[in-house]
């Protein structure tokens, strides 16, 4: 078998994005096979990609690494809910037991030279100890007991090990912040699609999300370059919930913090595993990542500000009709303030720039 | 439909209860001397009545049809002060067009009248504004528009320039000036430019003396002092949200560092609540400096420390009790009883209106130090109690410098 370019093993191809990032990495010339695998086939269309139907924990994984000669392997199975598997411990079973047996297929495989791993900016936490902005470096001020930041932190310890046992193989984590755009169904975009937004009562967390082309972006940069490390992946800046909840337009609901994760529930009519205790927790004291790392040595640098990710997003959430929000005041607002400022005599920049 | 003319109610006579069988003297005035022609009731319907206004006088009592003077009422009040003093003749057609649009939007309460809001809007806005309401009125509303829509900037570490500037800044100001009186001294010391780390006393009982520095530090400087708080102030409601938004951040050596290499103005009260928490009985008396922490960050990053002394913060709450059991409930570091506060309620929270003087000491120099002098605790300390003797020395100059208490 000659080869003239990469051959690309992308798990967890059947959920949107993943499928998406497979389609799009089969079409670069430098990639000469991309092989999808997941437990259910792809809704979509995969393009180039060869999708092979298997269970992460199943060995056949292993045997198609060997056979199919696969040089890069990209690991974005690891899911923040237990969507159709049922209940949270085959969540935990899927994520962690998983990637424990990728990883041991990847290190048998004298083939593999690039492991690429989709993390998550949750295994930081949440809580009123944590610094403004986490670097690569920092770990969770409150260890997480449950859940996926407790999934999503005992796979980077195995990726570690892994790095640790095969210092052959170049291993690169990227620790993505909320991942949103319009195309994208997590837990997060699901709440905020939400008529009225439940928060948590006296807390404004901040907010950092990444557009899904930038997640792509980064991925697809992970497979093409060589850098090895862990690197924090979102938009610049931050956005407060309360100021997101204003760009949708629509009206947030303060409860208290032990009822949120019932109103929440209650208003999407599903169980309350969907509303995990990690998602309450960000919701109180939101988070923030550094990414000079992901700038100065990984070379990736994000299209998109938090703020526009966000705003790409609001644009293909629908208005709820008939929801009263403030919203209602600011043409007459508007309408006010053109007044003021074009009465002849008054010189008034448009915008009605502050000046103390 | 003619004009209506205002009729006061309750001024010609005896307050009359209007609930026996003689209507009360406002009520016979509202009837303008047609009560002998058996009037049919108002309708008693609250939705249409315009809301926080009289309503309007229905001219030609006891006419027949209740269900017209129904419909006129929604109508009336958009029309009919527009043939009288317009108020909205000040402004120009397409602000007219906008708030008449605003007005027809589907969905609106019907009968709010908005020319009068708009005319009561504008006196307010001259009252409170002054000659040059106008403009600055266009400032206010462009201010709540970003509000409403949410299209303003906030800094990584959730801090939010405009709304300290309006809501924080303006209510210390007066509190500033006119209630403590406060005496600024050695604003010089403050750098114009960079990075600095400001070291103060902390007292008070609620930390005011932080509200009083920053405000001080805008005031004089026009740079923003940025805090470092307490974990405690995250994890309570409200407060956290309104730390985030003023500029406060974790009091950690992750974020002074990157607040410092960011080029802020840091504000950090060491004695943190063993400061802000101690008896009246111990006033003035600096306690532990904790680890000095801010010294290692202030080395690393190679800023200047400013040691300030805040006398009079910690008279304005006096500290002379505790209920530790009630603060252990709660998770708070203490739960205070002061002369006034719980035993006179909310009146109690009004602070005592004590003479306040603000030194900033002479900067100390970190960035001399070897690097490795960060790392080393005998150092450390060693610049902490410089610091804190600096502060401790200037506090009991300033205490004999100021006359009384109160003066």
């Amino acid at each position: 078998m000659t080869q003239a370019g990469k051959v690309v093993l992308v798990t967890g191809v059947s959920r949107d994005l993943g499928r998406r990032f497979a389609r799009n990495l089969a079409d670069d010339p430098a990639v000469a096979n991309v092989i999808g695998v997941d437990v259910t086939p792809p809704e979509g269309d995969l393009g180039a990609v060869s999708f092979v139907r298997a269970d992460l924990r199943n060995p056949v994984v292993a045997k198609l690494l060997v056979r199919e000669r696969v040089d890069t392997v990209v690991h974005m199975s690891v899911v923040a809910t237990p969507g159709g598997m049922g209940s949270r411990a085959s969540m935990k079973e899927a994520n962690v037991i998983g990637t424990m047996q990728l990883l041991g297929a990847c290190q048998r495989s004298p083939d593999v030279r690039r492991v690429v791993v989709k993390s998550t900016t949750t295994v930081y936490g949440a809580s009123h100890r944590d610094p403004s902005m986490f670097t690569e470096e920092m770990g969770p001020k409150v260890m997480p007991r449950s859940g996926y930041s407790r999934d999503a932190l005992e796979i980077e310890g195995y990726v570690r090990g892994f790095a640790r046992r095969r210092p052959d193989v170049s291993v690169a984590m990227l620790r993505a912040a909320n991942v949103i755009g319009p195309g994208v169904d997590s837990p997060i975009a699901q709440y905020f699609r939400l008529p009225v937004v439940p928060t948590v009562l006296g807390f404004d967390p901040r907010l950092q999300f990444v557009h899904e082309h930038d997640l792509t972006g980064a991925l697809r940069h992970a497979v093409l370059t060589d850098v090895a490390g862990t690197f924090n992946l979102a938009g610049d800046g931050v956005l407060l919930l309360s100021q997101a909840i204003r760009r949708l337009g629509r009206a947030g609901l303060p409860v208290p913090s032990f009822a949120l994760a019932a109103v929440g529930s209650a208003m999407r009519g599903v169980g309350r595993s969907e509303f995990a205790s990690d998602l309450v927790n960000f919701l109180i004291y939101g988070r923030g990542v550094d990414t000079t790392r992901l700038r100065d040595e990984f070379g990736y640098t994000p299209r998109y500000t938090t703020q526009q990710a966000f705003c790409d997003f609001a644009s293909s959430v629908d208005m709820p009709p008939g929801v009263p929000g403030l919203a209602v005041a600011e043409p007459l607002l508007a309408g006010l303030e053109h007044a003021l400022t074009r009465t002849p005599d008054v010189p008034v920049r448009a915008g009605g720039e502050l000046d103390g | 439909m003619d004009d209506a003319d205002i009729i006061p109610i309750g001024t010609h006579g005896a307050a009359g209860r209007g609930a026996g069988a003689k209507p009360s003297k406002a009520a016979r005035d509202l009837l303008g001397g047609q009560r002998r022609a058996a009037a049919p009731r108002p309708p008693r319907d609250a939705d249409v009545h315009p809301i926080g206004v009289e309503p309007p006088v229905q001219q030609p009592v006891g006419q027949p049809g209740e269900s017209e003077a129904d419909a006129d009422l929604a109508a009336a009040p958009v029309a009919s002060p527009t043939s009288a003093a317009d108020p909205l003749a000040g402004l120009d057609a397409a602000a007219r067009e906008a708030i008449e649009a605003a007005d027809r939007r589907p969905g609106k309460r019907p009968g709010i009248p908005v020319a009068e809001i708009v005319e009561a809007f504008t006196h307010a806005a001259m009252e409170v504004f002054g000659d040059d309401w106008e403009r600055k009125t266009a400032h206010f509303i462009a201010f709540l528009r970003r509000r409403i829509t949410g299209e303003f900037e906030i800094d990584d570490y959730g801090f939010d320039p405009e709304l300290t500037q309006r809501l924080l800044m303006t209510t210390a100001r007066p509190l500033a000036e006119k209630w403590f009186r406060v005496e600024v001294r050695g604003v010089e010391n403050i750098p114009t430019t960079g990075g600095a780390l400001i070291v103060s006393n902390h007292s008070g009982t609620v930390p005011l003396d932080a509200v009083m520095t920053m405000f001080e530090v805008q005031e004089r400087t026009g740079r923003h002092l940025r805090p470092l708080g307490a974990d405690l102030v995250f994890r309570l409601p409200f407060v956290s949200t309104i730390a985030r938004r003023g500029g406060v951040t974790l009091a950690c050596q992750e974020d002074a560092e990157r607040m410092l290499n960011g080029g802020e103005l840091v504000g950090v009260w060491p004695e943190g609540f063993k400061g802000i928490g101690k008896p009246f009985a111990e006033r003035y008396k600096l306690q532990r400096f904790g680890r000095g922490g801010f010294v290692s960050a202030a080395m690393r990053t190679g800023v200047p420390i400013i040691p300030v002394s805040v006398v009079g913060a910690e008279e304005i709450y006096p500290l002379v009790g505790n209920v530790p059991s009630l603060a252990r409930l709660f998770g708070l570091p203490y739960v205070p009883i002061t002369p006034f506060f719980p035993l006179l309620g909310p009146l109690g929270l009004v602070p005592l209106p004590s003479k306040w003087i603000i030194e900033f000491g002479e900067p100390i120099r970190t960035d001399e130090y070897d690097p490795s002098a960060a790392e080393d605790p005998l150092t450390i300390f060693e610049v902490t109690d410089q610091v804190r003797e600096t502060i401790q020395q200037t506090l009991y100059q300033l205490l004999m410098r100021r006359r009384s208490v109160f003066g």
